[in-house]
């Protein structure tokens, strides 16, 4: 064999310490995803639950019952829901006040977003009958069009509407029933939080009724 | 390596004389998106200074092993490294903020600035001037962004840091917590700046 090529001039050769480096940073990567991942799932819980009573009440009624030092007991449930041959798990947080009447239910779901996955909240009162409120856990939204799903303001037009029809985006409202305004140069962002939101609900409004604790007594 | 910037030559000059922003006009995606306040800037001046000091302290060990049409791989592969490491450790223990600066954070991997100083000094010079230099430019990029986040914070909310320093009168210009704000302080600062190195220099204004 004439002239046989060092290995370390081969393409894959001189390629040694990019190879080299990738594993090094891969493994350094994942042994800082081990240390700090519960952490960051711990942090995104625990705003999870501060989120839940302001989905359910709005912002007003949530600080006032924390100004009377009241809060919500907030049991997480799991719930499958099979679809289509595809069973899709839902994290359901029921949410009690004090004296044991629930106060309302609060789903979390993901789906993917324009730029990334969308991580959301939506909240139902405690039969299911309308949505209480909506917020957004995560999401890589451009900034400036998409990620304007996160303000108050847009977020407000899921705010006490009914389950019985779902949401639809439209680019000029007419104040028809269950619209949402469509933010401009964003619709997929618009579309994909309002596909989430509609399908969590029908997924889960008839559910809730199970999960449901039972009544007070001498309540009703 | 006879005419290169010894080490204290290479700190200083990224201060000033070679500030990042207001001389090299690199790294401005950030510089406008996060200084309409204090803490967003700073946090995102500390994570690029970390990322500069690491990524030019390893790219500055392996020097002499780099191939000059894989080195840009090598520098990428290394920013983005610790750009995630600083994304994971802000999502840790500032898990608010971390939400507050979004994907600007992640977007250090192509902030210009630290690909910069990996190929103009940390390629060619020993680990302690490419340290000294990523100091420099850290701080330079510190200063810069500073600068600009004081301004808009001060004249779109009329104090800093949350605390009121103008005369509750003060219509505060929403203005400059706005996008907009940003590009008009940032001309107005780099005008200010070139003036004065002008007028240092004796030129004619």
């Amino acid at each position: 064999m004439p002239d046989m090529k060092s290995i370390f001039e081969t393409n894959l050769g001189q390629a040694w310490l990019v190879l080299l480096l990738a594993i090094i940073f891969g493994s350094s990567l994942a042994g800082v995803q081990a240390a700090l991942g519960p952490k960051i799932e711990e942090n995104k819980l625990k705003e999870t639950l501060e989120k839940v009573p302001i989905v359910i009440l709005g912002q007003t009624a949530a600080d006032e019952l924390k100004s009377k030092d009241q809060h919500l007991t907030i049991t997480p449930n799991t719930v499958s829901v099979a679809r289509q041959g595809v069973t899709k798990f839902y994290t359901l947080y029921r949410a009690d006040f004090a004296d044991g009447t629930t106060a309302g239910w609060v789903a979390k779901t993901k789906g993917q977003g324009y730029a990334d996955r969308i991580e959301l909240l939506v909240g139902m009162d405690q039969d299911g009958g309308r949505v209480t409120g909506l917020f957004i856990l995560d999401q890589k939204e451009t900034p400036g069009l998409g990620n304007k799903i996160v303000e108050d303001a847009w977020r407000a037009q899921y705010s006490d509407k009914s389950t019985s029809t779902p949401f639809t985006v439209v680019k000029l409202p007419r104040g028809g029933e269950n619209e949402i305004d469509a933010i401009s140069g964003a619709t997929i962002s618009s579309d994909a939080v309002t596909n989430l939101v509609n399908q969590a609900v029908s997924d889960l409004k008839h559910r809730v009724a199970e999960l449901k604790t039972s009544e007070p007594e001498g309540a009703n | 390596m006879a005419d290169q910037p010894t080490a204290s030559e290479r700190f200083l000059q990224g201060i000033l004389p070679e500030n990042p922003v207001y001389r090299q006009l690199l790294g401005l995606c950030p510089t406008l998106a996060v200084t309409n306040g204090m803490q967003p800037a700073i946090t995102m001046a500390v994570s690029v200074a970390f990322v500069l000091v690491c990524a030019n302290l390893v790219i500055s060990l392996i020097r002499n092993l780099l191939k000059p049409h894989l080195r840009i791989v090598i520098f990428t592969l290394t920013i983005a490294t610790f750009v995630t490491i600083a994304d994971k450790v802000l999502a840790a223990y500032l898990y608010q903020m971390s939400k507050t600066l979004g994907p600007y954070i992640p977007l250090i991997i192509v902030n210009c600035i630290i690909i910069c100083r990996c190929e103009v000094c940390a390629s060619k010079q020993s680990p302690f001037i490419a340290v000294s230099d990523a100091l420099g430019q850290s701080i330079g990029f510190g200063l810069a962004l500073s600068s600009i986040a004081a301004v808009r914070e001060i004249l779109g909310t009329g104090g800093l840091f949350g605390v009121q320093l103008l005369p509750a009168a003060w219509p505060d210009w929403v203005i400059m917590v706005l996008p907009p704000g940003a590009f008009i302080t940032l001309g107005l600062l780099l005008g200010f700046v070139n003036w004065l190195s002008m007028r240092k220099k004796g030129g004619r204004i």
